[in-house]
C-alpha cells in the first residue's frame, strides 16, 4: 500500500456506542474510538469477544445510531443525509459479509433471490435476463457454478455459503465491504480458500475490507494495517508486519503472546506475557498518539516517552 | 509397540449411520492406541470423523448409528460390549469428557458446586457434604477465583472462560484415566485458551491421565500433544509423534492442512489452500478419498486404497508416495522448511547423544 498518496475512504472520529444509556446496566461497548481507513487497503480489527470490535462495525454501516462522535464515509457524514438518494447510495457502497454462514442466508429463498436482492431493491437489472445474467456472473466470480442459482441455501457446505454471501455483498457493486469474522465458521482448508477469493477479488475490484477476527494469523496475513480493541477501545494502530514484529502496548505483546502457533518447537518455549487491564482505568487521560510514522498508540501525556523509547528500542524512529 | 502400556486400544473400527439417503460411512476402518499419560491429538476437518470417533469410546452415539466392526479395549475389557449399565458406570468416571462448548454443556439451573459433585455423588455414592468440600477443592484446583463464595452460584454467572473451568472440573473430579477434549477451547478467545491449556497440561502432571484431544487448530495442537493422528474422509491416514508429523510429514493432506494455515510470517499474494471439499461419505470414492483434492495424487489412488507404510517406529502415513517404485516429488514450499527444520534437530540430538557417551546409548536400546 502506497499511504503517501492514499485518500481516505472513512473516518471514525471519537466514536462512542452505548446501550441503555442511563439506565444502571449502561454497557460502553465501544467508548471513543478513531481510527481512519485508506481506499483499497485491508484494515483487521482484532481483540477478544467483549471487546467491541463487532460493534464497531456495526456502528459504521449504521446499524446502530451512534452514541456520540461522527463517522464519515467518502468524506460526508451519514447521520446529516437527509435525502433518500444519499441513503440508497451509502447502502450501495457499503457491504457486509456475516460470520455464521448457516444463519445469514434465507433458507426458503433460492440462491439467485438472495443473491439479486440488492439488485431488486436499488433496480439495477434492466430486465429479467439481465438480473439472471448479472446473478449468474457473481456466481461465477466467487468460485459457484452458475448452475447453482436455483438450488436452496440447505444444499450447500459452508465455504460455498460463504461464497453465496460473498456474492450478495458484491452483487450492488461496493466500495467497501465490512467482513465480520468471515471464516472463523469454516474448516482450515476452506478458510484459505475463502482468504485467497476475497484477495482476488480486492485486487480486480479495488475494494476496500474492514476486516473483523479473533484469529491473529489470518489477520496479519490478509490486513495491510491493524487495529486492537479492547474493552471497548482502541489501543494500538499500525502496519500489520510491525504491530506483529513490534508491539508498543502491553495488551497488543499479551495477545500476541497467547496465539498458538503451529510449530511444536515454538511452543515448547512460549512465555505468556499477562497483562493487567486495571491499568487502564487509572482515571489518566488518554487518547491516541502518533508514536512512529503510522504506529498509533493510545496513551496518556506521561506514557508517551516510554512509548517513544520502545519504539527507539526497536528501531521503528530513525534518528 | 509396548502393549501393557496401552491404555486404550482402537482396533478397525467401523461406524456407519442410517440415513434416509442409505448409509453415511463415518468413521471407516479406524485404529489407534492411547498410553497412560500421554496426550493424543486427532486432527482433521469437520465431517472427517473426529467426533463420532470419540462418542463411539464414550457409548454417546446418535441412535441411527451402526458400529458394523471393531473392538475398544479399555483395560483388556472390549468397550463396544458393554450393556448401556456398565458404560454409564465407566462415563465419568474412568472415561471423561470435556465438550466443545461451555454455554451448552452445563445445568443452567443448576448450581455450579451441586453439577461439579454430582459424579461423586452418583459414581461413589458419597454424601452430598463430603462431595460437595471435594468440588471445593476441585474449583481451586482448575483455578476458579473467589471458590468458597462462589460454590453456589449459577453457570449463568460466569464467563465463557469460567465455565470451561467448571466444565472441566466435573470431568477431572473422578480423576478419571482418560480425559476426551472434544475442541474444548474453540469458544474461547486466545488469551483465555491459554490459560485452558495451561491448566489442562498441569493438571495431566498431576493426575497422570491420558488426554485423546480433539481440534482443528494446529497451533493448539503443536502445544499439546505427545502423538498426533490426521484424519481424513473417515480414516486415519497418518499418525506420529508431534514433531513428525510438523517437521516430517508425508500425507499430501497433512502438507496441505499445514500450509494452508498462515503462521505470523506467512505473506504473499496466494495462500495455499487445499482445493474443492471433502467427499460424501455416503458413497466414499475408490482408492484414496482424498486423490480428488490431491495435485500429488497417483494413477493409482484412483484404484486401490493406499495402506499404512513406515516411516519409522513411531510415523506411518497411507499414502502411495511412500511406496518404494512411486515417483518422487516434492512437497510444497513450506513442508520443505519444516522439514529441513527437523533435519536440523535431527543433527542436534544426534550430536547431543555422541558426546554423552555409550552407556546412554545401550540404555536406549533395551
Amino acid at each position: 500500500m502506497d499511504y503517501e498518496n492514499a485518500e481516505k475512504i472513512l473516518e471514525v472520529k471519537h466514536l462512542k456506542q452505548y446501550f441503555n444509556v442511563g439506565k444502571p446496566d449502561e454497557v460502553r461497548a465501544v467508548d471513543d474510538i478513531s481510527f481512519d481507513i485508506y481506499r483499497g487497503e485491508t484494515f483487521g480489527l482484532v481483540g477478544e469477544s467483549g471487546s467491541g470490535k463487532t460493534t464497531t462495525g456495526r456502528a459504521i454501516i449504521h446499524l446502530y445510531e451512534p452514541t456520540d462522535g461522527e463517522i464519515l464515509f467518502n468524506g460526508k457524514n451519514v447521520d446529516t443525509f437527509t435525502s433518500a438518494a444519499d441513503h440508497r447510495e451509502f447502502r450501495q457502497d457499503m457491504q457486509m459479509i456475516f460470520q455464521d454462514p448457516y444463519a445469514s442466508l434465507n433458507p426458503r429463498m433460492k440462491v439467485k433471490d438472495i443473491v439479486a436482492e440488492g439488485i431488486d431493491i436499488n433496480h439495477l437489472a434492466k430486465d429479467d435476463a439481465d438480473r439472471s445474467k448479472r446473478v449468474e456472473d457473481l456466481l461465477e466470480t466467487v468460485g459457484l457454478n452458475k448452475d447453482h442459482s436455483s438450488r436452496y441455501p440447505h444444499e450447500f457446505s459452508g465455504g460455498q455459503r460463504q461464497r453465496i454471501g460473498i456474492a450478495r455483498a458484491l452483487a450492488v457493486d461496493p466500495k467497501f465491504v465490512i467482513a465480520d469474522e468471515p471464516i472463523s465458521a469454516l474448516d482450515v482448508s476452506i478458510q484459505a480458500q475463502v482468504v485467497n477469493l476475497m484477495k482476488k477479488l480486492q485486487r480486480e475490484q479495488g475494494l476496500t475490507y474492514l476486516f473483523i477476527a479473533h484469529d491473529l494469523s489470518m489477520v496479519k496475513y490478509i490486513s495491510d494495517r491493524i487495529g486492537v480493541m479492547h474493552y471497548g477501545r482502541m489501543l494500538e494502530i499500525a502496519d500489520s508486519d510491525e504491530i506483529y514484529a513490534h508491539p508498543l502496548h502491553d495488551y497488543t505483546k499479551s495477545l500476541l503472546s497467547a496465539v498458538p502457533v503451529p510449530d511444536p518447537e515454538f511452543e515448547r518455549t512460549r512465555q505468556e506475557i499477562a497483562y493487567d487491564g486495571s491499568q487502564e482505568n487509572d482515571g489518566k487521560s488518554r487518547h491516541m498518539v502518533e508514536i512512529s510514522p503510522r504506529h498509533w498508540v493510545r496513551a496518556a501525556d506521561d506514557e508517551i516517552a516510554m512509548y517513544t523509547r520502545r519504539a527507539h528500542e526497536a528501531s521503528l524512529i530513525k534518528d | 509397540m509396548d502393549n501393557d502400556k496401552n491404555i486404550l486400544e482402537v482396533r478397525d473400527l467401523q461406524v456407519n449411520f442410517k440415513t434416509y439417503a442409505g448409509d453415511v460411512k463415518a468413521i471407516r476402518n479406524v485404529s489407534f492406541d492411547l498410553r497412560k499419560g500421554e496426550t493424543l491429538a486427532i486432527v482433521g476437518e469437520s465431517g472427517s470423523g473426529k467426533s463420532v470417533t470419540t462418542r463411539t469410546i464414550m457409548g454417546l452415539n446418535a441412535n441411527n448409528a451402526d458400529i458394523a466392526s471393531g473392538t475398544i479395549k479399555y483395560k483388556g475389557e472390549d468397550l463396544l460390549k458393554k450393556s448401556e449399565a456398565d458404560m454409564e458406570k465407566i462415563r465419568g468416571q474412568d472415561i471423561a469428557e470435556i465438550f466443545q462448548d461451555p454455554m451448552t454443556s452445563l445445568d443452567p439451573t443448576m448450581k455450579i458446586g451441586r453439577q461439579i459433585a454430582e459424579p461423586l455423588i452418583i459414581h461413589k455414592g458419597m454424601k452430598k457434604e463430603k462431595a460437595l468440600a471435594q468440588a471445593l477443592e476441585m474449583m481451586k484446583l482448575v483455578g476458579i477465583t473467589d471458590a468458597e463464595n462462589r460454590i453456589n452460584d449459577y453457570p449463568h454467572q460466569f464467563s465463557g472462560g469460567m465455565r470451561q473451568r467448571i466444565v472441566i472440573a466435573i470431568a477431572l473430579i473422578n480423576y478419571p484415566e482418560i480425559l476426551i477434549a472434544d475442541e474444548p477451547t474453540t469458544a474461547l478467545d486466545v488469551t483465555i485458551q491459554a490459560q485452558i491449556l495451561n491448566l489442562m497440561k498441569e493438571l495431566q502432571d498431576k493426575i497422570s491421565t491420558s488426554i485423546i484431544f480433539i481440534t482443528h487448530d494446529l497451533g493448539v495442537v503443536a502445544g499439546m500433544a505427545d502423538r498426533v493422528a490426521v484424519m481424513y474422509a473417515g480414516k486415519i491416514v497418518e499418525y506420529g509423534t508431534v514433531d513428525e508429523i510438523f517437521y516430517n510429514p508425508k500425507h499430501p493432506y497433512t502438507w496441505g492442512l499445514l500450509s494452508s494455515m498462515p503462521t505470523l510470517d506467512t505473506g504473499g499474494d496466494e495462500l495455499p489452500s487445499i482445493p474443492g471439499t471433502p467427499p460424501d461419505l455416503l458413497d466414499p470414492p475408490k482408492g484414496d478419498a482424498f486423490a480428488a483434492r490431491n495435485a500429488y495424487a497417483l494413477k493409482i489412488d484412483t484404484e486401490k486404497e493406499p495402506p499404512f507404510f513406515k516411516v519409522s517406529d513411531t510415523h506411518y502415513a497411507a499414502t502411495w508416495l511412500l511406496h518404494p517404485d512411486a515417483p518422487k516429488v516434492t512437497p510444497p514450499e513450506q513442508i520443505v522448511e519444516r522439514q529441513k527444520k527437523y533435519a536440523a534437530m535431527h543433527k542436534e540430538l544426534l550430536a547431543q547423544q555422541r558426546t554423552q557417551g555409550p552407556v546412554e546409548e545401550e540404555e536406549e536400546k533395551q
